[in-house]
Order: structure tokens, then C-alpha cells, then sequence
């Protein structure tokens, strides 16, 4: 299994939640996080005062997925975040040993 | 007695009532997150503290007789010998010249509340440092010494009053906002900068409470103003429409400063500059005409936006810009009518009392304000130990949070069981 991560702009969430359905991701994490990239943040003006933002808001989607979905999955979210425009965010995967569904007790891709 | 006049009074002060809570949802929106109920705090306070100093010997120090044009006497302390027959002289005048009468009680209530919020004003300067229990001495200390003595002199009958010609304060802007910006200015020399001023980032924490707080000074406002002439005349009315006219120029005009030198219409900006235009328009708003009202504005609009920058350059650290706005705008406001005052009363003669009265208030208040600071920081201290203030005033000081920002607000993750008064939960001393 894959612990697929995606940081991206808050926006895009919907967009990315119903290619996610379509595709037949059953749940998700949602959570909102801020940080930078590249484009680092912005800078607002208090009474003359220049301050710079670094912080950006973002969410993350943390989904689990079968080894042989995850590859096509990123892709899924990629297209569905994507606005081309400086900031869009990154998507990551990492290998999960196991994960269990709480209310029955079954165990790895069964649980997903 | 006259009714209208001494109903319009008492009207006029419950609205100046409400720029205390107004002045500390404008400050209070404009501090960070942890120490916003400490800074309304600063202001409400003062609804407590000077509202009973007033009746116990204030009003009696302002108003009762003379003592060499520097102070009043004791004669009235606890309003002694006011009865609901007892009656002052309005400003409002009848056909044959006769002084309209309204009632003691009004009048003072009134100048209650007018030196409830010029001590309110100060607080602005030492946001997020200073300790509460050392702030409600100065403040009670501060009237004392400064207010009611400078209130003589301009309204008791005192030396400035006696000057030829009078100084023109309408309402106040010597009084109230060069006092409230020359003590803010001393006080925050001796208690020194916020920890990280210059360094770090230190965002209002919310704009729309300071549009709120602005929304209540201006409405308010409209009572101090026209309320100063103590009854209902043409020239209450003048001053009605010339405050409204001098905020809306003074806005338009801190925000055309805003955006050729910054490039933005900051919603801070627009409060800041209506702010900076009823100040200005304070002392002279009874003595001009609507275009002088209009240049008062957008000149005052204009300098404190570019005045506010100053504490930077100089490196005081002034939070909330008690000086750039108040100190300015005050001062502005005061010298402008030496020379826009209507009736021909305005001219170089008239200009040089009122640099007089805005030199000698700032004078005197700087020099017994500092003086006031510096022995409240030496014997019970003025500022908050280091970690405290980083930490945040409102938990240190006040034991509370504005803001229970997790979305696990009330469930048990969010806070203890309450406890039982005095055990381990709440018996942790405050230091305030």
C-alpha cells in the first residue's frame, strides 16, 4: 500500500474530490496546513509597514491506495490541482506497511 | 434650567460613553491574538477607575473655583453641594444675549466621560507589555496629576482660557488628544519597545474589529463634538455636519497617501485616517466653516498617514500609533483654526494662543507623565516580565483566551474539567 500526500491550493479541493470519487477512492483526509514553495508568500502593507507573509494557506489530502492504483492516482490529483499558475503545490507517495479498519478489525488492502 | 439643552447633554454623554468600547475594539483588533483582552481591558478599565475618581475629586479639581489659573479646589469633592436644582452655564445663549442653564449632573457626567477616554486613549502606546494592576494605578494617578489640572485650564476657567485671545478648543483637542498623545509618547520612552519590535512580524490580529471600533468613535463622536456646546444651537449643528465632513476628507486622504506610497487601499488605512480626521477636527470644528472643515480633514489625513511611519525612523516603538495620530491630528487641528477660524476670529493673533495651548499642554504632560512612569516603574514596575509578555498578557494577566481557535472547541480536548475555586486548576497566582 501507498500513503499518497497532497499539498495544494485550498480551491482545488473540490475539483480534486470528485476526480478522486469518479476514479473510486472510497475516503480521504482533509487538513489544512500552510507553508511555501518556490513562490514563497506575499507581502501586505499595515499603516506602511511591509510585512511578508511566508506562510501560504494550503490543505493537505492524505489518501490511502493499492500499490498498483497509486501511480495513477497521483496523476489523478495532478491533473485536478493543477492550474498552471506558480504555487500549485506538490504530491508525494511513501510505502505503508499496514492499515486496519477500526470497526471490523480487517487488515491491510481489505481495510482500504 | 433648560430641558432640551440639559436633554441633548445627557444624550451626548452616553454616546461619548460608547468610544471607550469602541476605542478598545479599534486598539484591541490591532494587537496580536494573544494579547487582544488585555488591550480592551486597557481601555474598558478606565470606565471604572476614572468614571469614580471624577465624582470622588475630579470634577471638583476642574471645575470648582481657580487656584492661579492652575487647578480648581476641593469645594465640590463628591459633588458636594450638587442637588438636582444646581445648573452650569451652556454655551447656547437666548435672544437677549442670557447664558442657557442645564444641570450640574449632566455637565459632569459629560466631562466624565471625556476624561474616561482620554486616559483610555493612552493605552494604545503600550500594547502587549505593560502589567494591569501597574496601568490601573497610572491611569488613576495620571487623571490626576494631568488630566484634571489640564481640563481646568482649558474649560475650568484656567490660565488658557484667560490668554486674549481665548484658545479655541471645542472639544477637546488639546485637552484630550495632545494630553492623550504626549503622555502615550513619554510612557512608552520609559517602559521601552515590545520584545521583537522591528524584527518580527506584528499583524493586526483583526480588521474587522478595528472597523467596528472605528464604526462606534465616529457615531460616538458626534457627541463629544456637538455635545461640547452644552445645548442645541446652530453652531451644535455646525459642528455636527463638519465633524461628519472632516472624517469622510480625512479618510479619503490618508488613503491617497496609502496608495501612491504603498500601493494598496488598506481597510487599516481607512479606519486610521477617519480617526486621524475626528481628532483633527475636535478643537476647531465649532469655529470654521465646511471647507475649512474639508482642508482640516485631508491635511490631517495626509500628515498622520505619512506620521505613523515616524516611530520607525526614530525607533520608539508607539504601537498603535497614540503620536502619529492623536499627538498629530491633535496639533493640526489645534493651529489650522488659528487661521480658518470664522466670524474674523482667525489670524496670527489667534494662531499664536493656540500654539501656546498645544506647546504648554505639550510641555507639561510630557514632563510629569514621564516623571509618573518612570517612579510607577521603579517601585510596583510598569512593564511585564519578559515571558509573560511573550507568552501572551491574556493568559498571564488576565487567566483567559480571546479565541478557542481548535475545532474541538467544548469537547475535552480543548480544556480541563472545571475545578473547584482555589484548588490546583485555578489557584495559580496571576501576576497582573
Amino acid at each position: 500500500m501507498k500513503l499518497i500526500t497532497a499539498v495544494v491550493k485550498p480551491h482545488r479541493l473540490d475539483e480534486i474530490k470528485e476526480a478522486l470519487q469518479a476514479f473510486g477512492v472510497h475516503g480521504l483526509t482533509v487538513t489544512e496546513a500552510s507553508g511555501y514553495g518556490r513562490q514563497r508568500g506575499h507581502t501586505e502593507v499595515y499603516r506602511g509597514a511591509e510585512y511578508t507573509v511566508d506562510l501560504v494557506p494550503k490543505i493537505r489530502i492524505e489518501v490511502l491506495a493499492e500499490d498498483d492504483d497509486a501511480e495513477q492516482l497521483i496523476d489523478v490529483i495532478v491533473k485536478a490541482a493543477r492550474t498552471g499558475k506558480i504555487g500549485d503545490g506538490k504530491v508525494w507517495s511513501l510505502p505503508v506497511e499496514t492499515a486496519v479498519r477500526v470497526r471490523t478489525g480487517e487488515r491491510g488492502p481489505d481495510a482500504l | 434650567m433648560n430641558g432640551t439643552d440639559t436633554g441633548f447633554v445627557l444624550i451626548s454623554a452616553a454616546l461619548v460613553m460608547v468610544m471607550t468600547p469602541g476605542l478598545a475594539l479599534f486598539y484591541g483588533g490591532m494587537v496580536r491574538s494573544k494579547s487582544v483582552l488585555n488591550m480592551l481591558m486597557m481601555s474598558f478599565i478606565s470606565l471604572g477607575v476614572v468614571s469614580v475618581l471624577w465624582v470622588l475629586y475630579g470634577h471638583s479639581l476642574a471645575f470648582s473655583g481657580d487656584s492661579g489659573g492652575f487647578i480648581g479646589n476641593l469645594d465640590m469633592i463628591g459633588l458636594k453641594g450638587v442637588s438636582a436644582d444646581s445648573v452650569v452655564d451652556s454655551f447656547v445663549t437666548d435672544a437677549g444675549g442670557k447664558a442657557h442653564q442645564i444641570s450640574t449632573f449632566a455637565f459632569s457626567l459629560f466631562q466624565m466621560l471625556f476624561a474616561v477616554i482620554t486616559a483610555a486613549l493612552i493605552s494604545g502606546g503600550l500594547a502587549d507589555r505593560v502589567k494591569f494592576g501597574s496601568w490601573m494605578v497610572f491611569i488613576g494617578l495620571w487623571v490626576t496629576v494631568v488630566y484634571f489640572p489640564v481640563a481646568h485650564w482649558v474649560w475650568g476657567g484656567g490660565w488658557l482660557a484667560q490668554l486674549d485671545p481665548a484658545v479655541i478648543d471645542f472639544a477637546g483637542g488639546t485637552a484630550v488628544h495632545i494630553n492623550a498623545g504626549v503622555a502615550g509618547l513619554a510612557a512608552v520612552l520609559v517602559v521601552g519597545k515590545r520584545v521583537g519590535f522591528k524584527k518580527d512580524p506584528m499583524r493586526p490580529h483583526n480588521l474587522p474589529l478595528v472597523l467596528l471600533g472605528t464604526a462606534l468613535l465616529w457615531f460616538g463622536w458626534f457627541g463629544f463634538n456637538a455635545g461640547s456646546e452644552l445645548g442645541v444651537d446652530g453652531t451644535t449643528a455646525n459642528m455636527a455636519i463638519n465633524t461628519q465632513v472632516a472624517t469622510a476628507a480625512a479618510m479619503l486622504g490618508w488613503l491617497a497617501y496609502e496608495r501612491i506610497r504603498h500601493g494598496a487601499f488598506t481597510t487599516l488605512g481607512a479606519c486610521s485616517g477617519a480617526v486621524a480626521g475626528l481628532v483633527a477636527i475636535t478643537p476647531s470644528g465649532g469655529n470654521v466653516n465646511v471647507f475649512g472643515a474639508l482642508l482640516i480633514g485631508v491635511v490631517a489625513g495626509v500628515v498622520c498617514s505619512w506620521a505613523v511611519s515616524l516611530k520607525y525612523k526614530l525607533g520608539y516603538d508607539d504601537s498603535l500609533d497614540v503620536v502619529g495620530v492623536h499627538l498629530v491630528g491633535g496639533v493640526l487641528g489645534t493651529l489650522m483654526v488659528g487661521f480658518l477660524a470664522i466670524d474674523g476670529a482667525g489670524g496670527w493673533k489667534q494662531f499664536v494662543s493656540q500654539a501656546i495651548g498645544a506647546f504648554s499642554v505639550m510641555g507639561y504632560t510630557f514632563v510629569v507623565t514621564f516623571i509618573l512612569a518612570f517612579v510607577i516603574q521603579k517601585t510596583i514596575g510598569f512593564r511585564a516580565a519578559e515571558d509573560d509578555e511573550v507568552t501572551g498578557l491574556d493568559q498571564t494577566a488576565h487567566a483567559e483566551t480571546a479565541y478557542d481557535f481548535s475545532g474541538t472547541a467544548g469537547s475535552h480536548l480543548s480544556a480541563a474539567a472545571p475545578a473547584p475555586a482555589g484548588t490546583a486548576a485555578t489557584s495559580k497566582k496571576v501576576d497582573a
